[in-house]
């Protein structure tokens, strides 16, 4: 879920109308001391980041002047909390506040609606405040196809005990909080507090907003980089991999770390599920032999062959961990053999130096665990492939098997070469990259195979050597489907002459930061 | 009987034409499913595997008759539009396929689908089947693996996730096991037919004689079963797996959600509720198999 910072959340609830107090970010000492300067009043500061309870951490302080204001942003930008670095600050008027309220939307799955919740008292603690006052809570669901009528927010209102023109005030915003989490999507929208001032005005004092990840593609001006349920900022090799996702639709690829500190010593292995409730099962598999996960990834739904071999690539870009392991529910509808296949090209390139386990049970599973035993033979690392018919449990301790016989060698990060491809090979595009072929190598070739190997058909002879049999275009569209078939034919049983280049925006990079600081 | 399709189910397929929906028509047609007509708007008059294509609901309806269900396979935006036509034009079913479809697009869909009676499977599912009978969506990829993997039988089988709908199956199929239908609903947070209506459907089955659900955290479906067997809407011996024991519970997003669910969502929450109610709920999926064959023996109920 794609969380909004307040400041942005606020933004939006005052686009709908909804009072917030005047405030701007700062991400220095001195923009806090001229937005202070600017309000004129006393500040509010508070610290911009996805976690409750900034108060009791000091992230909330409150400064009488400018020059309070610089001095108080100062020792606030750059504190730690959790794993978030503190770089920018909402400043805002401070109010003068005689009570304290809480109103939140969420989507809940029971009732298949939003429920909008009330607290007539709100604050720190709502959570605690509920159990202890349940009846000082209301909640309704909501009509989607109608929305929230005024009427129906004042009657959770007065279930909550508010009355007299309170009641019109407060139902008023709840429509307007309705209103901005239907257009922005929220599955989760919450006001707390909501505030009413000693001058009698009601405030948004605080505002959380979560985006619905699905629907994050009709809101561009939210400019939300990575739609992913975080509770942290996005680390480097995830927006790496979040980018490969974004721009293609072929099946599921996420990726989430754990850790971005492996220390040499410890269990840690790349983890590469298949599908959420094999991932689960296969997790708990490989936690209970005493391994530690420093990322999980699932790569489901049909992906082609090139995501997987995407997701392997950035999986083995995490220094130390000791051996790679992939699962799924073990009876997969997909064609497993892209997988396998995506697993030998990123394998071979790697010259993979830690163990893999790979359980590719499904449709074609002989086929896949076929290909990996046939053409990883050559590296330097054990890999052993497993069907419908291995358990989880069983391939976690084959796992623990071949670290152990490999000493439990940590993986080292190698740099990403682009492959080099002589200037006149015959070349076309593919949805996610590009392959070449060079013909001069062609004379020596018998068996002609890749044209065989592509099961798409988009290949054809052409005296003697691979053409397209269809437009660039199309090719470029995705009738190539990438499933690396004639790469890996060519390659192992033929002339070498096929290099299928799929380029990960950002890992030749992130490499070579990670080489340089070990 | 099994639950949701029959044999002779009068089928649609909306989105036909498109990459996973020519490929699944195979499959459903190859698996005896009776597929009568398809729908992708511009593409009326075509066929794909000699189904005929029509460019709306409304006129498949009127050139085939009336029309059971409808399987959607079209991009995620699109769903929401494709179901509401389907629902609006009569078809009592359907199973919506794709994933990362909008959250309030599908409490839309729910909206309509209460208001004309109608019910869905999905987002985000692999569908369900019963064996010997159809399949609707995408189980077991090729006909000849589904006959393979998935035999006739007393088993129901209810999932919140695709690949477990069919390993479960596969593993009760190698011990001996057949299943009535089997059901992926979907893998989030809100969905059509969910955990208790799948049960609710089950219990009315008479070919349904056990239940196995593979549970997962997050949403209150178990809890909700849990609630069923409570209140006796659901009677028959149920076997339940709950994924995620190891994944750490995460930052609740939400006060408003944590104040009204409580404890409900977590693996400990689930497990406790299903145990309380008789379930007999396993730490290991291999387990399924031998206490349905226990089950089946009279040795537990």
């Amino acid at each position: 879920m794609a969380q909004l910072f307040e400041f942005q959340g606020k933004k939006l609830l005052k686009e709908e109308g909804i009072r917030i107090p005047e405030g701007e970010v700062a991400s220095s000492p001195e923009e806090a001391f001229r937005i202070a300067q600017r309000i004129g009043k006393p500040v509010a500061l508070k610290i911009q980041v996805w976690v409750t309870g900034r108060a009791g951490m000091d992230g909330i302080q409150f400064a009488e002047n400018p020059e309070d204001a610089k001095e108080k942003a100062s020792r606030m930008l750059g504190m730690n909390i959790q794993a978030f670095v503190v770089d920018t600050l909402l400043v805002e008027e401070k109010l003068d506040i005689r009570s304290e309220y809480f109103v939140g939307l969420f989507v809940n799955d029971a009732q298949k609606a939003p429920l909008l919740v009330f607290s007539s008292v709100g604050g720190t603690g709502i959570e605690e405040i509920a159990k202890v006052h349940p009846e000082k809570i209301a909640q309704i669901p909501v009509d989607v196809a109608r929305g929230l009528r005024d009427y129906e927010a004042r009657n959770l209102l007065r279930k909550a005990g508010i009355s007299g023109r309170l009641l019109l005030q407060l139902s008023e915003t709840l429509v307007r909080l309705y209103r901005t989490a239907r257009k922005y999507d929220a599955r989760s929208a919450e006001i707390n507090p909501l505030v009413l001032t000693e001058d009698d005005l009601v405030y948004a004092a605080d505002c959380h907003l979560v985006v619905d990840d699905y629907a994050v593609f009709r809101h561009p001006e939210l400019g939300i980089e990575v739609a992913r349920e975080f509770d942290r900022p996005p680390t480097p090799l995830e927006k790496i991999a979040y980018r490969v996702e974004e721009k293609d639709y072929r099946g599921t690829f996420y990726f989430l770390q754990m850790t971005e500190e492996i220390p040499k010593k410890e269990k840690y292995i790349g983890f590469n599920g298949a599908g959420g409730g094999g991932s689960m099962m296969s997790m708990d598999a490989v936690l209970d032999k005493g391994f530690k996960l420093a990322n999980y990834c699932d790569t489901s739904g049909n992906p082609a062959a090139s995501k997987v071999y995407r997701a392997a690539k950035i999986i083995l870009s995490q220094p130390h961990i000791k051996g790679y392991f992939a699962s799924g529910s073990g009876v997969a509808s997909q064609e497993q053999y892209h997988s396998a296949r995506g697993l030998v090209k990123a394998f071979y390139e790697e010259n993979l130096d830690i163990p893999g386990v790979i359980r590719l049970g499904g449709n074609f599973e002989e086929k896949a665990i076929q290909i990996l035993a046939t053409y990883l033979k050559d590296i330097p690392a054990e890999v052993e492939g497993y069907g419908r018919d291995d358990s989880p449990e069983f391939c976690a301790e084959r796992m623990e098997v071949l670290i152990n016989r490999n000493n439990s060698v940590p993986h080292e990060v190698r740099p990403i070469r682009d492959p080099v491809v002589p200037a006149e090979a015959y070349a076309f595009e593919t949805f996610t990259g590009k392959i070449s072929i060079d013909h001069s190598k062609c004379p020596d070739c018998r068996t002609k195979g890749c044209v065989e190997a592509c099961k798409a058909e988009i290949l054809k002879l052409d005296r003697g050597r691979p053409v397209l049999a269809i437009s660039e275009n199309e090719a470029k569209k995705g009738k190539c489907t990438e499933c690396l078939a004639c790469e890996i034919f060519c390659k192992f049983h033929e002339q070498d002459a096929i290099i299928i280049h799929l380029p990960i925006p950002g890992l030749k990079d992130y490499r070579e930061k990670i080489l340089k600081r070990m | 009987m099994s639950i949701l399709v029959e044999k002779d189910s009068r089928v649609l397929v909306q989105g036909i034409t498109g990459r996973e929906g020519m490929v699944r028509t195979r499959l459903m047609k190859d698996y005896g499913t009776n597929v009568v007509a398809g729908v992708t708007p511009g593409k009326g008059g075509t066929d794909v595997y000699d189904v005929p294509v029509y460019d709306s609901v409304e006129e498949a309806w009127e050139k085939e008759g009336p029309l059971d269900i409808s399987v959607i396979f079209v991009p995620a935006a699109l769903v929401k539009d494709a179901a509401l036509e389907a629902i609006d034009a009569g078809v009592m079913l359907l199973v919506i396929v794709p994933d990362r479809v909008p959250i309030y697009d599908v409490l839309e869909i729910s909206h309509l689908a209460k208001e004309k009676g109608a019910s869905f499977v999905g987002p985000n599912t692999l569908g369900l089947l019963s064996p010997g009978k159809a399949v609707l969506g995408m189980i077991g990829g090729r006909a000849e693996r589904a006959r393979e993997w998935f035999r006739p039988g007393k088993v129901g089988v209810s999932s919140r996730s695709g690949g477990m709908t069919s390993a479960i199956s596969y593993y009760l199929t190698e011990i001996g096991l057949g299943q009535s239908t089997i059901i992926h609903v979907g893998g989030d947070a809100v969905v059509g037919l969910s955990h208790p209506e799948v049960m609710e459907l089950f219990e009315k089955d008479e070919q349904t004689e056990i239940v196995v659900l593979f549970g997962e955290i997050g949403t209150t479906q178990e809890e909700r079963v849990a609630d069923l067997i409570e209140q006796g809407g659901f009677t028959k011996p149920l076997i339940a797996f709950i994924g995620g024991k190891a994944a750490k519970s995460g930052t609740r997003f939400s006060h408003a959600g944590a104040i009204v669910e409580g404890s409900r969502g977590s693996y400990e929450n689930k497990v406790k509720r299903l145990k309380e109610v008789g379930a007999h709920v396993v730490d290991l999926v291999s387990d399924i198999p031998k206490v349905a064959k226990k089950i089946c023996k009279g040795e537990i109920q």
